[in-house]
């Protein structure tokens, strides 16, 4: 059974539409990246499976039930964006509000604070913590009482390179337990890793949907190889333009060519016999090339129409 | 019942922690205790003069003060949480919109009993106690029941407040239309009453006329607390109307009730109609 099923749903407020006609499903221990640029639909998509907003039309279920049933809301964990707490309260305090709330054991609190990494914060309070504490305390609170799925909206903001990757790999371990997560940003580099699925919005529309190999595959991007200390960097850049590759200058004395599906390993062969790089970099599209791809794509579609 | 008494919690001990109760509780008992001492001043007597007189003096006090402290308690507290961002949370939780309201009225409800029974327990303890010729068991009685109406006098303003909560888009709005509530109730409405009374020079069907005291929960409670006592020397102004008034004690009780159960009622309409 789909932890998350989305069918056919169309979101308005009032005369504007963010989205429509949206079909998405999420599997046990997936996680999907959901990726647009602001006001694409993501947090109205994260608010119709929390059960905050009434579907316009469609039908959203959460573990084959209404998305505002209890029940539903006891196996979730959400950490929306910017999040905020009581500043009166201190750390400790707010986790176990939440946690009375949930109906999760209060042993769980104190064994959150110390995995975030707030256990030495906890006593203050939430008023001077930073924005980083701030996002570390609100995901310790989407974590009580075991969620079995996640959503986490730009969960990464306001996070040291550290701690984003500190979050990664709890993200990992949650994976590996079963836990499904619904991950959304915009910020992009260093997900890729991470996530099983991704689905690019814009205005409300599911541009594209897929694991990473498929999307690149649909995309038919090419691969950059980027090569330096070459002695022959001039020649190369000939003979691959004249046979029809993409070329530029890198470096001093460096080539960066793009190869296409399956010219790679060819490419690669004809470098290493013609010359003797110092440094070979072999660069697959990224998923910033992707976003970028499709969205450039929906974007000429709209002009051409 | 769980989800509503922990969200009660929270709102006690903000009331704790903020000091909240101890203010007002302090401020109970210094006016109480002043009333009913220097109550008699203006007549030239310095000192306690008779249980009635006190409990009048304090029931038109009260009429003003647990309004104000009510709304003040309560005004932010839908739409404080969601300009806070703090609602978007809760309503992810395991835990109704009604449940939610209903916790946080539990929560502002214990604070002004308790602070009504501390603060104006100590005035009655300090009466029993300093004044030698009182009657015990008529301060008991009229004291008593002077708590119980002031303290739901204070939830059908609680009541009213998370009305304004949940109507409300921002917190200021809410403030200041909590502060025209409480013009509305507690000066403008007996001003109207009486204008009217003047105004109509009796054409005014007279016996319509003290029933609209009912339409004022301040007047209702006012009501209360002077019945049983000799109406003509405590009431004054427009509860003067209300010694006409064929209503029993109950049914002025009832009354005051339902002035508590319809707000709320309509604050969860209000509520389940809000979008975080």
């Amino acid at each position: 059974m789909n932890v998350v099923e989305i069918e056919g749903v169309s979101q308005r407020y009032g005369d504007v539409a963010v989205l429509h006609g949206l079909d998405l499903t999420l599997a046990q221990g997936e996680v999907l990246g959901l990726f647009g640029h602001n006001g694409a639909g993501k947090t109205t998509t994260m608010k119709l499976i929390l059960g905050l907003l009434q579907a316009s039309s469609g039908q959203v279920r959460v573990f084959g039930r209404g998305p505002s049933d209890p029940d539903v809301r006891r196996m979730l964990g959400y950490l929306p964006e910017n999040i905020m707490f009581y500043p009166q309260l201190s750390g400790l305090e707010t986790l176990q509000h939440f946690a009375r709330l949930k109906g999760a054991a209060p042993e769980q609190v104190e064994r959150l604070l110390e995995e975030v990494g707030l256990a030495g914060a906890a006593k203050r309070r939430v008023r001077t913590y930073s924005k980083g504490m701030r996002q570390r305390l609100g995901l310790a609170q989407a974590l009580l009482g075991q969620p079995r799925l996640l959503l986490l909206d730009e969960p990464t903001v306001g996070l040291d390179p550290i701690a984003t990757q500190d979050l990664y790999q709890l993200l990992d371990r949650l994976r590996w337990q079963g836990t499904s997560i619904i991950l959304c940003s915009h910020v992009l580099p260093g997900v890729e890793a991470h996530i099983n699925r991704a689905a690019i919005l814009t205005r409300g529309r599911l541009l594209a949907l897929g694991s990473l190999a498929q999307l690149r595959e649909d995309a038919e991007l090419p691969t950059l190889i980027r090569a330096s200390g070459l002695s022959r960097a001039d020649w190369l850049r000939q003979h691959w333009r004249s046979e029809g590759h993409v070329t530029q200058g890198w470096g001093a004395e460096g080539v960066q060519v793009s190869a296409p599906d399956g010219s790679k390993l060819v490419l690669l062969r004809q470098l290493l016999a013609q010359d003797d790089p110092t440094e070979v970099e072999i660069k697959p599209p990224s998923l910033e090339d992707l976003y970028r791809h499709y969205m450039t794509r929906a974007a000429t579609e709209e002009a051409g129409q | 019942m769980n989800p509503i008494w922990n969200m009660a919690r929270k709102e006690l001990s903000d009331g704790l922690r903020n000091r909240w109760l101890l203010a007002i509780s302090l401020l109970f008992a210094v006016l109480a205790i002043g009333i009913a001492w220097l109550g008699a001043a203006a007549s030239g007597q310095l000192g306690f003069t008779s249980v009635p007189a006190t409990v009048a003096s304090l029931a038109s006090l009260a009429t003003f003060l647990m309004p104000l402290i009510a709304l003040l308690l309560a005004y932010d507290a839908i739409v404080g949480e969601d300009e806070s961002g703090t609602l978007l949370l809760l309503l992810t939780y395991p835990l109704g919109r009604g449940q939610l309201l209903l916790g946080k009225f539990v929560g502002h409800g214990l604070i002004l009993a308790l602070a009504t029974l501390i603060g104006f327990g100590c005035a009655m303890l300090a009466i029993a106690v300093l004044v030698n010729d009182v009657e015990l068991s008529l301060l008991l009685w009229a004291f008593g029941r002077f708590m119980l109406s002031s303290t739901l006098l204070g939830w059908v303003f609680l009541g009213l407040a998370y009305v304004l909560s949940c109507l409300s888009a921002e917190k200021s709005t809410a403030a200041g239309l909590a502060l025209g509530v409480w013009f509305f109730f507690v000066l403008v409405f007996d001003l109207a009453l009486l204008a009217l009374l003047v105004l109509s020079e009796g054409r005014f069907s007279p016996e319509l006329l003290p029933w609209l005291l009912l339409l004022n929960p301040t007047d209702v409670y006012r009501l209360i607390n002077v019945s049983g006592f000799d109406a003509a020397s405590s009431g004054a102004g427009v509860l003067t109307l209300g010694s006409d008034l064929p209503v029993s004690a109950p049914l002025l009780w009832l009354c005051l009730g339902l002035w508590l159960g319809v707000p709320l009622w309509l604050a969860y309409r209000l509520f389940n109609r809000r979008c975080p």
